[in-house]
Parts: C-alpha cells; structure tokens; sequence
C-alpha cells in the first residue's frame, strides 16, 4: 500500500530531477495538508455554486457544468468527518481524472506544488489495520507539516465509502 | 475484437445492409418500369457482392441462396429473359429471403432446412420456362399462359369515403400490386378556389391496369370503399403487348417511363442519382456534431434568457436576432438528430423470422402484419427496443394467441393474426403489438397479484391498474413455464428495457379479443422538450410529453388520508398528489399544494399524479446529458441539464418518482400527523420509523 507506483499518472509525463519523483499540488482543508499527484489534476476553479443531488450522501455537494459536461463536487471537509464547508470565493474545487471519470473535489485552498522522490513518502502507520485509510498513499513532511497524499479514487468510491450522514460523530462546522 | 476475422465480419454486415437497401431500392425500381440496364446492373452487383463476401466466410445457405438469385438476374440483365411483374414479385421475396439469411448468419443463428425453398424454386421455374422466350419484345408466350388482361377502370371517390378516413392512394397503391398501372388524375371537376369546399371530394381517376387478377380480385381492391364511390370496371380483353398499351386511346398515359424513349432515361438517371445520394459517415462524427449542436442549445438558450431582459425598443435588431437564432437551431438541431434516425424496419424486419419460429415451435398459426416500418427513430432507440420487442411478440405468440383447435372452438380463423406497427405521435414513436387471442381477463391478473401479495385484496384498481400489474418484478402468470417464455426474464425486465429509454409501457386487453401492448418513446435521447419548474429555489425539469396540465388548487379540491397523503380532485377523480420537496429533500419549498402549483402529470400506465411544485419557470428544449457518466444514477432522476444560466438542472423522471411514491405508501405508516420524511438520504432511515 505505502508503495508509490500509481495507476493514473503518465510515466512519460513525469517531471522532476531524479525518474522516481513525482509533482503533486498540495491544498488544505482546515489547518491540514494534503496532496494529489498532479497528472490526475485537469484543472482548478474557484467555487460556483452547485445544484444538489437528492439522497445523496452529504460529502456530495451537488453537481456543477464544467463547459457542458456535468461534474460531481465533493466536498472534501464532510468525507473526513470534519463538518461542512460553507464555500466562499476563497474556495476552490479541484477537477481530478479519475479513468473514465471526472470529479471535483471541494477544499479551502491550494498551497504549492510540491516534487516528491519516492524515499520521501512514508508509510501511514497502522493502514492495513484500518480499511478507512486504504485512501491514502503515504505522508511526506514538507517544510516540517505532514502532507497527506491521497487517491481520490477510493475517496470517492460509493460503493467502499460509508455515508458519513449515518455515522454519529457527523459535527457541525 | 481480438480476432480480425470478426472485424472483417462486421464490415461484410455493415456493407451487406447496404447493399441490401439498394437491392431492394433497385427491385422498386424495377416494379415501376424502370427496368434499364443501370437498375439492372444495380441489383445484379448488390446480389452478387453479397454472395462474394457470404463466400469468404462460409456463410453456405447465403452463398447457395444468392447464387440462384443472382443466375436469375443475370439471366434478366442478359436479355435472356424479359422482365415481367411476376418476376418482380419473386424476386422481392427472395429478397426477403436473403434479408433474413444475412439476419441468420450475422446472429450465427440457425436456419430451418426448407427457409426460402419455395423462393428458390420459383426462381429456377423462371429460369426454366423462360429460357425459351427469345429476346425482350415479346412476352407472348407468357401472355398466353397467364391470361393477362387490360382494365380501364374509373374511380370517383365521394366526399364520404374521405370521411370515413380512406385513402384513394392506398387504394391506389393496392391496385398496382396486381400488375402494371398507369393512373390517370381527373381534375375536371375542380371548381374555383373560392368555391371550393374543403370537406368535398373534387378528383377522379381513370386507371388502365394490366394483370392477371380477375374482375373480382380488382373489386376486392375496393371492397370497403364500394357505397362511398363511383366504380366502373371494363375489361378489355386479353393484353398482348406492350404496343397494345400505348397505343390505346390514352397513350400518353402510361408516362414517358413505360417507353425506352430518351425521356424515360433521363427520368431513370434522376432516380439513379437519388439512390446514389448518401455518404457513410462514421458514428462517431455524428455523435460529436449532436454534441455540439447540444451545446448550441444550451447557449442559445442563455442568450435567450439574457436577450430577454433587453428593451426591443432600444436594440429591436438584437432581439430579432435572438429569436431567429433560436428557430435556426431548433432547425439545425432537428436536421441533425435525423441524421442519426433510422426506419424501425430495421428492427421490425427481424420479427416475422421470430414468429415464423415461434408458431413452428409451438404449434399455432399466427401470422405478423407490419406497418409503419419506414417511422424514423434515434438509431440508440432502434438498438436497444430489439431485445423487449422480440420478448413482448414472444409474449403474444406464446400466451396471447390460442391454439388453432381452441381458436377454431372460439370461431376465429385458425391463423392468429399479431400487428406490430409503429407511428409517430406527439413527438414520440408509437409501438403497438396487437394480438387477436384469447386476452387476458383482468380477473386472473388481480387474483394471482393478490396471492403474490403484490395488492391487498381489498384494493380497488382500475382495468388498467391491473393490467400494468404484469409488469412488476416476479409476476407472470403463464401456467406452466415454456421453453419460449420462461426464460427468466419478465415483462418487468422489458418495462425496466423501455424506460431506460425515456419510454413508456402499458397494456390492454379484451378477453375473448385480444390484447395490445403500447410503448411510446422519445424519437430522440439527446433532446427533449421539458417544463422547468422550481422547487424551494431549485430548478428541476418535467418532461413536457408527460404533463397533462398545471393547476392551483382551491382549499376545497385538496382533502388528505389518514395516512397522510394528499390527494386532488381532478376530472372527476381523485389524484395522488406528490411533494416533489420531500421526495427531492429540498428545504423552503412551498408546502401547501394551494400555496404552489399542481402539474398533473401521466405516469406509468396512464396513472395522474399530481406534482406539487412552487412555479413554473419556462418551458424549453433541453440537451439531457448524463450523471452517471461522472457519477451514479439518483433515483427519481432521469439525467441533467444545463439551463440559460449556466446551471445545472435536474430532469425528473416520472415513472421512477411514480415507484418511489407507490414504495412509500405500500409500507405501513405508524407516524402521528408530522410531514414524513420516509425518503430522507440515508436509506436505512427508511426503517427507522
């Protein structure tokens, strides 16, 4: 699982010094930092408001018309349990290719873009114990913060994710 | 795709669908005289083109078959036979034949022994026998066989049989199956265009026919016309050759085609050039051109809404603008989707092959009649209605129609007759599948969705609530299950089939009569007409097909059940009225039905439900696009789309609401007076109360 070899990205897109690192784009949810590999980004937009889907899990936000195709946002913040984003201007949503699919996902900002070796990302301690962690790939320390780097593929997948909603510990923003 | 022979494959069907279109273009050309070379020519290659490529895959009846036909025509193209109606007549059908041998061979179905023998043989009976007729000026020797007789014949319709809803021009079109035509339109009568009464009939007609038919099968032409009409019928005697035609009396009737005279060439060539006249395009290029006249729309419709609040005064040009930018791309828009819209036949013509099994295999006698064949349709539509048509013909033969003893019993014709037509209607195709069986008595229907505990025993349904019943999941009333019908698959599997395709089903039936299936669907997937109505501040979009009408409610129309279900007085029935909020968990809506609107809308089975929503908005085309491409299906949700505005909005779907609505109602509620929110997100809430 700790291992970085990712089934999205391009190998001849990679940029970077050295052939195993790899360029992610960082952002925050809160005081906390994470990062996807930047292959999977498409774009970043600033927040539009978007038009909600009925029974829908709450870390959906809605659906938005990224120029003619219609793209589900997640709201990043509501996966983790950590209540609900009330977006602004400020936010952004992060348009992500996963294979055949497109998403957005909500989050306060983006940081940096960061280059990342392999030796650099560490193991998450106890992921096999917990399934629920299985989303992500490693953390790295940058500028003494940990950066989680997540797969949105299994953070968005319906089918593994359990509705937060049904889950108690659902807080308020 | 791994094996490249089973690309080539798909190339020879491709090509060989082709090549069938313009086989059966050439025969109908051939039908209406136009027996020059090039037609010749035209249907003599496609024959043999078929043969060529059914060979290098070993397609043996294909090749055995084509071969015999493509002898004949090469015997006809040659001059060693001359061309005569009846010859049209077989090899029309062994154009049938080899239609459905390319069917066989593409579904590597199997194909009984004797499937197109009787054609064959009638081939090489021509072959045989005119071998003897020495070039293509005298057809004497068949005439003498065949007494050929010439008909003058005169036609004058009264104003009644145009009210009693007859068309002369089938009638027209049924006399020219018996032979050579010529037709003759008299207009003599036609009285100034400010005398004219619109509800009179004004036109007769002389027709000159050549045929084998007698004087009765001519008169049957007319049978159910004869009170409404003028008739005369004179036989002429025996016709013996084709100068006897022209020459009569009404020579220049016939018209330039009859004759090998230089006009009738260049009439030929015109039709030619009509066949000639299309390209092959590759789907994918269509589908992008859909997609972006899609987005024309959808920016059309956004200059619209901002064009609207521009003052016409001011900017009278802009406003005019807009507007005619907006008919030219509903124009655009149409011309493109018919690109992609294909005749149904393509469909139907696999369906008499299923019945011909079908009867073989159970022991009935059915006969299919189809119409409609050349109503157009979304290519996607014709695709996917193949599989709940076959189940749904499958259905009739099996449990609609009796056997021939019980039929016979009944009084009716041994033959069951099943009627598979299509039409279009109200923006929508039509599909009917009519069978003249034993119908299916509601009772049963009722007793046995009783025993299933499908529906209280108490409830009180209407014929047609009943008879939709068969299309839930796990009914299915045939006795004992049969290899035909059994398959495990229902009628519920075919409604699901239909719907997925924006479509509707519904049944009817009259015991001792019959019954028929109807399907409606939408002529396109890409483009529907809808009502954007608003829900709590959300913009939702209703299917315009489906909306009956809109309404508010007066307090003293609207009374609830104890269960807490409000229902509507509308035409003299009680309607079910839905709360779209709670349904969609939309916050700030407007709860009180006489506070809103009612859109009363016709879901499944012509059930009226009545839509609570805060106000209409406009009503539009919309470009429907997909969520589940980028995310997953949401119940009560048929797809998105975008607005003027940029937003996106939701397209109900009205018969998975007409679901949601019948689950939440089918459960027992125990809750005291308070709005219930039995379908808030999370499902297992559902149990909770």
């Amino acid at each position: 699982m700790t291992t970085i070899v990712t089934n999205d990205s391009c190998d001849d897109e990679q940029v970077g010094e050295k052939d195993d690192s790899r360029q992610y784009i960082s952002f925050n949810v809160g005081k906390e930092l994470y990062a996807v590999e930047i292959t999977m980004v498409r774009e970043i937009k600033g927040w539009i408001p978007t038009t909600s889907l009925p029974n829908s899990p709450e870390y959906m936000r809605g659906v938005i018309n990224l120029r003619g195709v219609i793209v589900p946002v997640f709201d990043l913040r509501t996966r983790f349990r950590r209540g609900h984003t009330e977006p602004g201007k400020n936010h952004v949503v992060i348009i992500v290719r996963l294979d055949e699919r497109t998403i957005g996902i909500l989050v306060d900002a983006v940081c940096d873009i960061l280059t990342i070796s392999s030796e650099e990302i560490l193991a998450v301690p106890d992921q096999d114990a917990n399934p629920e962690y299985s989303f992500m790939e490693g953390l790295v320390s940058v500028a003494e913060k940990m950066v989680a780097i997540i797969k949105p593929r299994l953070l968005f997948n319906m089918e593994l994710v359990p509705d937060p909603q049904t889950e108690p510990e659902t807080e308020a923003a | 795709m791994s094996d490249p022979m089973e690309q080539f494959k798909t190339v020879f069907f491709e090509e060989c669908s082709e090549l069938l279109i313009s086989l059966e273009e050439g025969l109908m050309e051939l039908q209406n005289g136009n027996d020059d070379a090039e037609t010749m020519n035209a249907v003599f290659r496609a024959v043999h083109s078929v043969k060529g490529g059914a060979g290098a895959f070993g397609f043996d009846r294909l090749v055995a078959f084509a071969h015999i036909q493509e002898t004949l025509l090469d015997d006809i193209r040659a001059g060693d036979l001359a061309i005569k109606p009846e010859y049209i007549e077989v090899l029309l059908q062994a154009y049938d034949i080899l239609n459905g041998l390319v069917a066989a061979a593409q579904q590597d179905a199997q194909v009984d022994e004797d499937y197109g023998a009787d054609v064959a043989r009638a081939m090489e009976n021509i072959m045989q026998n005119g071998d003897a007729a020495p070039s293509t000026d005298s057809p004497d020797k068949e005439a003498a066989e065949n007494p050929v007789h010439l008909f003058k014949i005169s036609f004058k319709p009264h104003a009644e049989l145009f009210q009693r809803a007859n068309e002369p021009h089938l009638l027209i079109r049924e006399l020219g199956r018996l032979g050579r035509l010529a037709v003759e339109l008299d207009g003599s009568d036609l009285p100034d265009i400010e005398e004219m009464e619109a509800e009179y009939a004004y036109f007769s007609w002389n027709f000159r026919l050549v045929s084998d038919s007698g004087e009765d099968d001519i008169r049957e032409v007319f049978e159910f016309v004869e009170g409404d009409c003028d008739l005369e019928i004179v036989d002429l005697g025996p016709y013996l050759s084709p100068d006897d035609f022209v020459d009569d009396e009404t020579a220049g009737l016939f018209g330039p085609d009859e004759k090998p005279s230089t006009a009738g060439k260049i009439q030929k060539k015109a039709a030619e050039t009509l066949v000639s006249q299309s390209i092959r395009v590759e789907l994918d290029k269509v589908d992008r051109l859909v997609n972006m006249v899609g987005e024309l729309v959808i920016t059309q419709a956004m200059l619209r809404e901002q064009g609207g609040q521009l003052l016409v005064e001011q900017y009278p040009a802009l406003v005019q603008g807009i507007e005619e930018l907006s008919r030219h791309i509903r124009d655009l828009q149409e011309s493109v989707m018919a690109i992609r819209a294909q005749p149904v036949k393509s469909v139907f013509s696999r369906m008499p092959r299923l019945v011909r099994e079908l009867t073989a295999s159970l022991g009935k006698k059915a006969r299919l009649v189809m119409t409609g064949e050349e109503t157009e349709v979304d290519k996607t539509v014709t695709e996917r209605i193949g599989d709940p048509l076959m189940h749904m013909i499958r259905n009739s033969v099996d449990h609609g129609l009796e056997s021939p003893a019980e039929r016979a019993a009944a009084g009716k014709d041994e033959e069951g007759t099943i009627h598979l037509g299509a039409f279009h209607r109200g923006g929508r195709i039509f599909i009917e599948i009519e069978d003249d069986g034993a119908g299916i008595d509601s009772a049963v229907i009722l007793k046995k969705a009783i025993e299933k505990d499908m529906v209280s025993p108490d409830a009180n349904l209407s014929d047609e609530e009943i008879y939709n019943l068969i299309f839930m999941p796990g009914f299915s009333t045939a006795e004992t299950v049969t290899s035909v019908s059994g398959r495990g698959v229902g009628m519920d599997v075919v409604r699901k089939n239909i719907q997925g395709l924006g479509g509707r089903i519904s049944l009817s039936s009259t015991p001792g009569k019959g019954s028929k299936f109807t399907m409606s669907l939408p002529l396109t997937l890409a483009v529907m007409d809808g009502m954007v109505v608003d829900i709590g501040g959300e913009k939702y979009v209703l299917p315009l097909a489906n909306i009956i009408q809109t309404l508010r409610p007066g307090e003293n129309d609207v009374s609830s059940l104890p269960d807490g279900r409000k229902l509507m007085m509308f035409r003299d029935e009680y309607i079910s009225l839905v709360p779209l909020f709670d349904i969609f968990d939309v916050g700030d809506a407007v709860q009180n039905p006489c506070e809103g609107l009612v859109v009363v809308v016709e879901g499944d089975g012509g059930v009226l439900m009545g839509f609570m929503v805060d106000d209409l908005v406009n009503q539009q085309q919309v470009v429907i696009k997909s969520l589940e491409a980028n995310y997953q299906l949401v119940e009560g949700i048929s797809g998105a789309t975008i607005l003027g505005n940029g937003r996106v909005s939701l397209i109900i779907d009205i018969a998975t609401v007409q679901e949601i609505v019948a689950k939440q109602y089918a459960q027992p509620q125990k809750f005291s007076g308070e709005t219930e929110k039995s379908l808030s997100p999370a499902p297992t809430s559902m149990e909770i109360h």
